[in-house]
């Protein structure tokens, strides 16, 4: 090991061989100019801007013709130092920057953070029941707009807008739902330590039911668009395959694990907010390719939208109540609702501290401001995120604020495996790969 | 933070291997505090060894690791802590790479995945300034436990797991980058984050969070990590 290696200089670092910038139109030219040359090997740059790369992702590509000999990813341009920060918050305050992670799966880091900390407060049966049906509400809500996200986009890359329009209509309308609920369609801070935010608004059973055949008209026009798709099969059909010792190697979850045959899914394995009472199937595929990935997130959002319907039930069932930890000291204080001027503080609670209880003004300040002690002590708590496991490693040194949080982003990992589903491939199929890996690069940088 | 005149009087010589997180004095981080609590000096650890049995599958697992590491087991395995329901073994760093392939190779143990490394910086633990903590997942048995290695600030070096565990070939890097533990015989340690030519190692402790002070008619509010705040 040395501490000059360099992961994103130039890969070759020889004065003699050309070097070329090149923009696209003039790539024949460049092209030509290397037959001349006779030069076969170029290597070449596909990002950090490129709108096939998810944000920004450098792939340093290595090409004889159009097939690719080497591939290495390059990452980091969107490291914005969110961990540091928040051992700079209070353990609430948290919340609100790992939500901003992978953005497009938003509370998936809350719900693991949120359950990392109850873990370490000791507190994790307290939660009410209906903070965890709303939980896995907004899971699932979630994974569908990821998973739409994923396979919208994924098209979009080839060409194919329609099915990323299709895609982000339906998406849209989780959207609607999650923001009448959280006030945010997506960074929504609505899980929080020791529950959520908020209960349901009013008429929040019904809005729920009546947006499921809404997602299911758009999931049945994209399985429409998809399924038969001779193009899209040639393009995802045996492209990007990585087969089950591979991905037990490269520690591989999510979908691309899940395509390759083993249903490991950790709702199932190891459930969390009362995954094990929902009836749900977790989708396998057993041809380990691009297609196999993107059938697996379609059949995963039909999934959630049965375990989206039981919450309904659920909610509709449990009625009113808390959706906080009774503790009065980790529950947030504040209550919020909507006024005519949008989503804020809710009134009787302002009047409650401010004009009736000295005592209650008080607690309110001491907590938002100062926070609550966790006891010290580390947890690791994982749940199956849409794009894989997503690991939280907690460290309290018994006060307010983490000592260490560090996420195991399933993105970060599983980008390690585009070299291996990229190599000897078409340089064409390397959109394919990064699609059906399916990583965000706010959760992989963070 | 800290001076060594606190810390002595909080570690008495011959602790137990007890990670001292952190040594906290005062109540506001501020010196001069009128409430009296600035005198307050308070060291918080890691919860301790813990003895057998040590519950549901735990002991189980110990139990294989010590018969497959025979003769070593006493020098590479430090302790061991169950906490919150997790099993925790602090492993001295030789003998990482054979606990680790004993995890991943014993058809009673077999944890297939490794979750990555996280580093955890604790500038008062003298002497194991740095962490390194391994979640271990295991699909065949469903079962999970975290290896932890503590190493000196001065001679951070840890041998790579990537032989074993290929996965955790970015992560070591992501560790590497943040932390400054060099992962010995890793393939290509290179930072992965930060730019190549970045000096310092940001997650440590001892690395400000940065920011500037804001300001806002007339008055200036300090940049988030220079604020006055509670601890």
């Amino acid at each position: 090991m040395s501490t000059d290696t360099k992961a994103t200089g130039p890969i070759v670092e020889d004065p003699d061989v050309p070097e070329y910038t090149v923009y696209g139109s003039d790539w024949s030219e460049v092209a030509d100019e290397a037959v001349r040359l006779g030069q076969q090997r170029i290597v070449m740059n596909m990002g950090p801007q490129h709108p096939s790369t998810h944000g920004v992702l450098r792939v340093m590509l290595e090409i004889e013709g159009e097939t690719v000999t080497e591939a290495r990813a390059g990452i980091g341009y969107l490291h914005t130092g969110i961990e540091k920060n928040m051992e700079f918050r209070t353990w609430t305050q948290g919340v609100t920057f790992c939500t901003r992670m992978d953005y497009v799966a938003s509370m998936t880091q809350e719900l693991a953070y949120c359950l990392g900390v109850e873990k370490l407060l000791g507190i994790t049966d307290d939660v009410p029941e209906r903070a965890s049906v709303l939980r896995v509400l907004m899971a699932e809500l979630t994974r569908i707009g990821s998973h739409l996200v994923a396979v919208g986009t994924g098209g979009n890359e080839l060409g194919a807008t329609t099915i990323m329009t299709t895609a982000f209509v339906a998406r849209e309308e989780t959207f609607r739902v999650i923001e009448a609920i959280s006030g945010l369609r997506t960074n929504n801070a609505y899980i929080r330590p020791g529950g959520v935010a908020q209960g349901l608004p009013e008429g929040g059973v019904e809005m729920i039911r009546a947006m499921i055949p809404k997602v299911k008209e758009g999931l049945d026009e994209l399985a429409l668009l998809q399924m038969e798709n001779p193009i899209l099969k040639g393009r995802l059909k045996n492209v990007a395959t990585m087969n089950l010792s591979a991905c037990m190697s490269l520690g591989i979850t999510g979908p691309i694990l899940r395509s390759t045959g083993l249903p490991y899914d950790l709702r199932k394995a190891e459930p969390y907010c009362g995954y094990e009472t929902y009836d749900f199937q977790v989708p396998t595929a057993t041809t380990d390719d691009a297609w196999a990935r993107m059938v697996i997130r379609m059949e995963e959002c039909y999934e959630s939208l049965k375990i989206v319907a039981q919450c309904a039930d659920r909610l509709e069932k449990l009625g009113d109540g808390p959706v906080m930890v009774e503790d009065k000291k980790i529950a947030w204080p504040a209550q919020l609702s909507i006024g005519s001027d949008g989503q804020g503080n809710s009134p009787e609670h302002i009047k409650h501290i401010m004009g009736e209880s000295m005592e209650a003004l008080i607690h309110h300040f001491k907590l938002v401001t100062e926070g609550f002690d966790v006891p010290a002590g580390q947890v690791y708590q994982a749940i199956e995120g849409p794009k894989g496991v997503l690991g939280v490693h907690l460290v309290s040194d018994g006060g307010t604020k983490p000592w260490r949080a560090h996420f195991r982003d399933p993105g970060f990992n599983n980008l390690q495996a585009l070299s291996i589903m990229a190599q000897g491939g078409q340089v064409a199929d390397v959109v394919v790969a990064i699609a059906s890996i399916d990583m965000v690069l706010g959760g992989v940088d963070r | 933070m800290t001076d060594d005149k606190n810390l002595e009087t909080v570690a008495p010589a011959g602790r137990e291997p007890l990670t001292l997180i952190n040594v906290r004095e005062g109540l506001f981080g501020a010196k001069g505090d009128t409430s009296g609590f600035d005198g307050l000096i308070k060291a918080v650890q890691m919860p301790g060894a813990s003895e057998r049995p040590y519950g549901e599958w735990f002991d189980g697992v110990v139990d294989i690791l010590t018969e497959l590491l025979g003769d070593d087991v006493d020098a590479a395995i430090e302790y061991v802590v169950v906490d919150r329901g997790e099993l925790t073994l602090y492993i001295a760093r030789e003998h990482l790479l054979a606990v680790a392939q004993h995890l991943r190779d014993d058809q009673d143990l077999r944890f297939e995945m490794c979750l990555g490394v996280s580093g955890v910086h604790y500038p008062a633990d003298t002497g194991r300034e740095l962490h390194a903590v391994y979640p271990m997942q295991s699909i065949t048995h469903n079962r999970r436990l975290r290896l932890e290695v503590a190493v000196p600030d001065g001679d951070s070096h840890i041998p790579s797991i990537t032989s074993v565990y290929p996965m955790n070939n970015w992560h070591e890097r992501e560790t590497w980058d943040f932390f400054g533990i060099i992962f010995d015989g890793h393939p290509s340690l290179a930072r992965i984050e930060m730019p190549d030519d970045w000096v310092g190692h940001p997650q440590r402790k001892d690395y400000p969070l940065g920011g500037i002070p804001v300001e806002y008619k007339g008055a200036e509010v300090p940049s988030p990590d220079e604020r006055r705040q509670y601890r």
